[in-house]
């Protein structure tokens, strides 16, 4: 019970405000921090309580619709718990950071962000996949209401595009859940959605090469959308733009990783032979959004632009990692998730903050702000450098365990995807010597506040977890390693059968017998060939 | 965990930073007693607690905490304490007392007073991160941490524009270095399967001379980038604009000599991959190259930055051709020459309100005598005249130099001679002749607070040589022997090393004659000097034009792609285009297809007809 009370504190919360407190703006306010704060509480017993193994734990299984084989089935393993964590951690800062900000329909807006949430936790948490597209499609609608009714100006066009891009992909993904539920239903004669049982299954069905290859493609196109991942990105700056400052946050620091989630819960673990053989290609692209997202986020002459497009480099690393298909690389992978969560939730926050302030987000109309706002410019720069990947800091770390990973995967990845890194410093530094230092040229800014108390204290969480990742990720690490392990096992397994030259390669090279290094990159070979042959 | 020497060594400037960085702007002008008491404290520790010990025999290595793991990849926070890592803490924490105890002069009247301080401790804890590492991250860690400082530093005045775009220069030059650096690390990685230096030096023998290229050419370009050599050098003469005590302490004695360093700490590995000279030939060309910038150059710092990049290529040139102990013997002399005489460069600006155009000094000699003659030192000192301390360090290199290519050899024996003209000559145009300097200016001697920092590092600047004496067989050679120094196998006596000393000290020589007879034997007029430079000359005082190469070849076609062709037109143009089309298309059948779905039952009937007659009159009229 204790993953359904996480979930679905905040719907409650949400239906506390929408029947007590509908016309009272304050109390509406007072709850939804209260639901956040205890629902965040509650997940950190799910920090604490959970074992270092790949087992699912917290599991949860009552039938639902129990003549299609639905149930309703949450758990969640190293890789989801960190997730979990991320969006109730995210809770209250977000609604801190609305306090002032929102005016129009309060509680509205309160509502439609811990329905959110919900929507968020349950799609992190679902083992059924019938429940994960009803949370996944679920989350869309309080979404199109943050962004259509609290955002900018092209609100409903941006409200439209997102809702439209994501359906599109959700739509694929309906497609290929029905078809992996038919297929397994015939074969086994078992007709469940339930995910663990049909990737248990999944060697025994004799998917066809160009089947798997489909169904693979059904699920990574409709997350690869939400990542987003180039070529599929437009929609995301458009709809940073116009969502409200909370809306921004939300999307960056969860949202995205919706899609990087679905990548590792569903594509790898269920097609690890069409995984391999399109990991060239998914690598390719994730790398032309890595120095795409840095060239054009260079030359953005608006700040939530800009953020949005570091935002497509910095998830191009986390699919490289993802798709290295190594300890490192996935681990990295998701500390990564953890990481752009931490710091670009924290840079929305930032550009919130003197938005609010100036109602204006074009670089060119700041500058020279460090003189006015000293402990405002202090901790936009230990951002500004958790994004860029400082060492000692948490961006690092994840950063580099993915370059690694992707190096012992195919070493051109990493040289390319390494000139992310030297891009990251020019457009950030640029980006933050024009807000924050210079002349303080423009009269405007020359009466601006310094942070609040109420601004300082929904950033120092953040800053505390960027430190401390940075200098000590040892506790984020240990928990998923174990699940990494097991993912990773799972994908050679099918492999690991039809080829016994990695076996050899095992003999001849003791150094390397652990499933990461160079054994991979032959693995990984091998079923290239595997799937060339085919 | 054991509180080790080590730990405390780090443990006090950290505090420090704690300290200033959080109370600073409440505690006024005591947080630069406080940041200088941290540094004297790791100073005591340093030469008490380690450096003796350590020449003694004492093993102070000790592995802190695991920090990262995933698979078989494991790196901890540790510590390796060697007669190397041993010279380095000390060369640091000296200057950096010096330094700070300066600085709480130099910087007395500014108003960014703690802030200066709490970079300033920042830096010593990062720069003695970066040397005390047992494994290449941490380095790494380290390394990335003193360019964080140098940023924040050079662009301590952040209203200057000219100051932030030097520090971000800076910071993105040597990011591209860093590129090399990573790559140089995973490629340690993937080849040896950790970061440790020790396990990586025990293995190194068992790797193919390919991968042992690639790492040790990756991890030269990162010392490329910090140690601001060719063609990544870019940054350092525009690093002036910090501080002058951050120009002293880290653009010149401690932090670009931690490329050096990395290549001493890996000599094991360059030695095996047979790469020195790659390392030689870079660090003589850009020797050469950067003295004859000097030459010409009219800005007092400038002309100590162009010069600190050229010793830096002796360095290289030093370890380049296996003659580590003569490498980092040139970089301990340098770090207290040069850092004194960027000491008294602050020292002039102080009393000159902040001029940099020696065109408008001359005649300072009798109005700050201390700072004349501490300054002299330095620069005898780095002219090589014995026995001052550059003598002995440089003339090791060159030795070594001879030994293995007589060409790089002559070029720095070049190099000397230039060395030795621009130094004069800025002693020339500075501190003798006629005052060329406005009514207004009042030139005076600076406080005791600074003055004293310049004697007692006049000190070591004169005669620290003297450690070195005896050349590869001398007792610095020896205290680093455990670093194989390669120049004692090679050095076959073909020539004696003092038959070498001779053209060394003539070279030099002539060189002061040469600025003498130029700049100091007759008055110097200012419209002589003003006069804008042709031919040559313009094309040094330009500097060979590289930054506006970089400029036009670079970084405008960049920024041109991402904007009107990535952005415009890829993202907003094509991708973009493509959704929208997409969405026209759907919308455009859409309402064609409304068209059809008129409600009227006629109509319909109309259009079941036609579609009849359409399929019949096909298979009656086509079949």
């Amino acid at each position: 019970m204790f993953l359904s009370l996480i979930v679905f504190l905040p719907l409650a919360g949400a239906a506390v405000i929408a029947i007590f407190a509908r016309s009272h703006p304050e109390v509406a306010k007072g709850i939804a921090l209260l639901t956040t704060l205890l629902t965040f509480a509650f997940s950190l017993f799910l920090y604490f309580g959970f074992q270092d193994t790949a087992s699912m734990q917290f599991e949860e299984r009552v039938p639902w619709i129990p003549s299609l084989g639905i149930s309703y089935h949450l758990a969640i393993d190293g890789i989801s718990l960190f997730l979990v964590l991320l969006t109730t951690f995210f809770g209250p800062i977000c609604i801190l950071a609305a306090w002032n900000s929102i005016q129009k329909n309060v509680p509205g807006f309160m509502i439609a962000f811990l329905f959110l949430q919900t929507g968020m936790l349950g799609v992190f948490c679902s083992l059924d996949m019938v429940l994960f597209y009803v949370f996944w499609e679920a989350m869309l609608i309080p979404m199109y209401f943050l962004i259509g009714i609290w955002g900018g100006e092209k609100r409903i066009y941006a409200a439209i595009k997102f809702v439209l891009y994501t359906m599109a992909g959700g739509a694929l993904m309906l497609v290929a859940i029905l078809a992996l539920y038919v297929i397994n239903g015939k074969i086994t004669g078992n007709y469940t959605f339930n995910l663990l049982t049909i990737q248990q299954n999944m060697s025994q069905l004799g998917l066809s090469v160009r089947v798997e290859m489909f169904l693979f493609l059904a699920f990574f196109l409709s997350f690869a959308i939400k990542v987003p991942l180039f070529p599929f990105h437009t929609w995301l700056p458009d709809a940073h733009v116009e969502a409200p400052t909370v809306g921004s946050v939300i999307l960056a620091g969860v949202l995205l990783k919706m899609g990087t989630y679905g990548m590792l819960r569903f594509c790898i673990p269920l097609f690890p032979t069409a995984t391999f053989s399109a990991v060239p290609w998914i690598s390719v692209l994730a790398i032309i959004g890595i120095i795409y997202g840095a060239l054009v986020a260079m030359v953005q002459p608006d700040l939530k632009k800009l953020v949005a497009y570091s935002s497509v480099s910095h998830l191009g690393f986390v699919v490289l990692g993802l798709f290295a298909l190594n300890s490192q690389g996935i681990q990295g992978g998701i500390l990564q998730m953890v990481n752009h969560g931490l710091s670009t939730g924290a840079l929305f926050l930032i550009v919130g903050m003197i938005y609010e302030r100036r109602h204006t987000r074009l670089i060119a109309d700041f500058g020279g702000l460090a003189k006015r706002m000293p402990i405002f410019a202090t901790i936009f720069m230990i951002i500004t450098f958790s994004s860029i990947g400082l060492p000692g800091l948490n961006g690092f770390v994840g950063e580099f365990l993915v370059l690694t990973g992707a190096f012992l995967s195919h070493k051109i990845y990493a040289v390319f995807a390494a000139i992310g890194v030297i891009l990251a410093a020019v457009y950030m530094l640029w980006m933050f010597q024009r807000v924050v230092f210079g002349k303080l040229e423009n009269p405007v800014n020359a009466t601006l506040q310094d942070l609040s108390i109420r601004e300082i204290a929904l950033l120092v969480p953040v800053l505390l977890f960027i430190i401390f990742i940075g200098v000590y990720p040892h506790p984020f690490l240990s928990r998923m390693e174990a699940s990494v392990e097991h993912l990773i096992q799972t994908v050679h397994q099918p492999v690991k059968i039809q080829s016994t030259v990695r076996l050899q390669e095992h003999r001849t090279n003791p150094a390397t017998a652990s499933l990461d290094g160079p054994s991979l990159s032959a693995t990984i070979e091998n079923a290239d060939k595997l799937a060339f042959n085919e | 965990m054991t509180v080790t020497p080590v730990l405390l060594l780090l443990l006090f400037p950290f505090i420090g930073v704690i300290i200033n960085g959080f109370f600073g702007s409440r505690l006024g002008k005591i947080t630069g007693v406080i940041g200088t008491l941290a540094i004297a404290a790791s100073w005591l520790i340093a030469i008490f607690a380690i450096f003796l010990p350590v020449v003694g025999g004492a093993q102070l290595d000790q592995d802190l905490y695991e920090w990262i793991r995933s698979g078989t990849l494991s790196v901890s926070i540790g510590f390796h304490i060697d007669a190397l890592a041993a010279v380095m803490i000390l060369v640091v924490t000296t200057v950096s007392l010096f330094i700070h105890i300066y600085s709480i002069g130099y910087m007395r009247d500014d108003p960014g007073f703690f802030r200066f301080f709490t970079y300033l401790n920042l830096f010593v804890f990062a720069m003695l991160i970066l040397v005390t590492a047992n494994n290449y991250l941490m380095m790494f860690v380290g390394w990335e941490g003193v360019g964080l400082c140098s940023y924040l530093l050079i662009g301590f005045w952040y209203e200057r524009k000219s100051a932030i775009d030097a520090g971000k220069k800076a910071f993105i030059v040597n990011r591209i270095g860093d590129f090399g650096f990573l790559l140089g690390l995973f490629t340690i990685f993937a080849a040896f399967g950790t970061f440790r230096f020790e396990e990586i030096f025990a293995d190194a023998a068992m790797q193919s001379s390919g991968v042992l290229v690639a790492i040790t050419l990756l991890l030269f370009v990162g010392a490329i980038g910090k140690s601001a050599q060719i063609p990544l050098y870019v940054w350092l003469p525009d690093a002036m604009e910090g501080p002058t005590p951050v120009s002293s302490l880290i653009h010149a004695a401690t932090m670009v000599t931690a490329g050096v360093y990395m290549i001493a700490r890996s000599a094991p590995l360059f030695d095996l991959a047979h790469v020195g000279l790659v390392v030689a030939w870079v660090g003589i060309l850009t020797a050469f190259f950067a003295a004859t910038m000097a030459l010409v150059n009219n800005d007092l710092k400038r002309v100590l930055a162009y010069s600190t990049v050229s010793q830096l290529g002796y360095m290289f040139a030093g370890v380049g051709v296996g003659a580590y102990a003569a490498g980092i013997f040139h970089l301990m002399t340098h770090a207290f020459f040069k850092g004194l005489m960027f000491l008294t460069a602050g020292s002039v600006m102080h009393g000159m309100d902040d001029e940099l155009d020696m065109r408008k000094m001359g005649g300072l000699r009798s109005k700050m005598p201390i700072t004349f003659w501490t300054f002299l030192v330095g620069a005898i000192a780095i002219a090589g005249i014995p026995p001052f301390s550059g003598f002995w360090s440089k003339d090791e290199i060159l030795y070594s130099a001879f030994q293995q290519q007589h060409l790089i050899w002559a070029i720095g024996l070049v190099t000397a001679g230039l060395t030795a003209f621009y130094m004069f000559r800025l002693i020339f145009m500075t501190f003798f002749g006629e005052p060329r300097y406005e009514e207004s200016v009042h030139p005076h001697e600076s406080p005791p607070v600074m003055t004293i920092p310049l004697i007692l590092l006049a000190i070591p600047a004169a005669l620290i040589g003297l450690v070195g004496i005896g050349g590869h067989n001398g007792w610095f050679a020896r205290l680093l022997a455990s670093h194989g120094d390669r120049g004692v196998e090679v050095a076959t006596e073909s020539v004696s090393a003092l038959a070498l000393m001779i053209p060394s000290v003539l070279v030099a020589l002539f060189g002061i004659v040469l600025a003498y007879a130029i700049y100091g034997a007759h008055k110097l007029p200012i419209l002589k000097l003003m006069a804008p430079p042709t031919g040559l000359k313009k094309l040094l005082v330009n500097r060979y034009y590289v930054d506006e190469i970089y400029d036009a070849s670079i970084i405008q076609p960049i920024q041109f792609i991402s904007k009107y062709v990535l952005w415009k037109v890829v993202d907003v143009g094509i991708i973009d285009g493509m959704v929208n089309l997409i969405g026209w298309l759907v919308r455009g059948i859409g309402s064609l297809l409304r068209l059809f779905q008129t409600g009227r039952v006629q109509a319909y009937a109309l259009s079941v007809i036609i579609g009849i007659t359409v399929i019949l009159g096909y298979y009656l009229l086509l079949r």
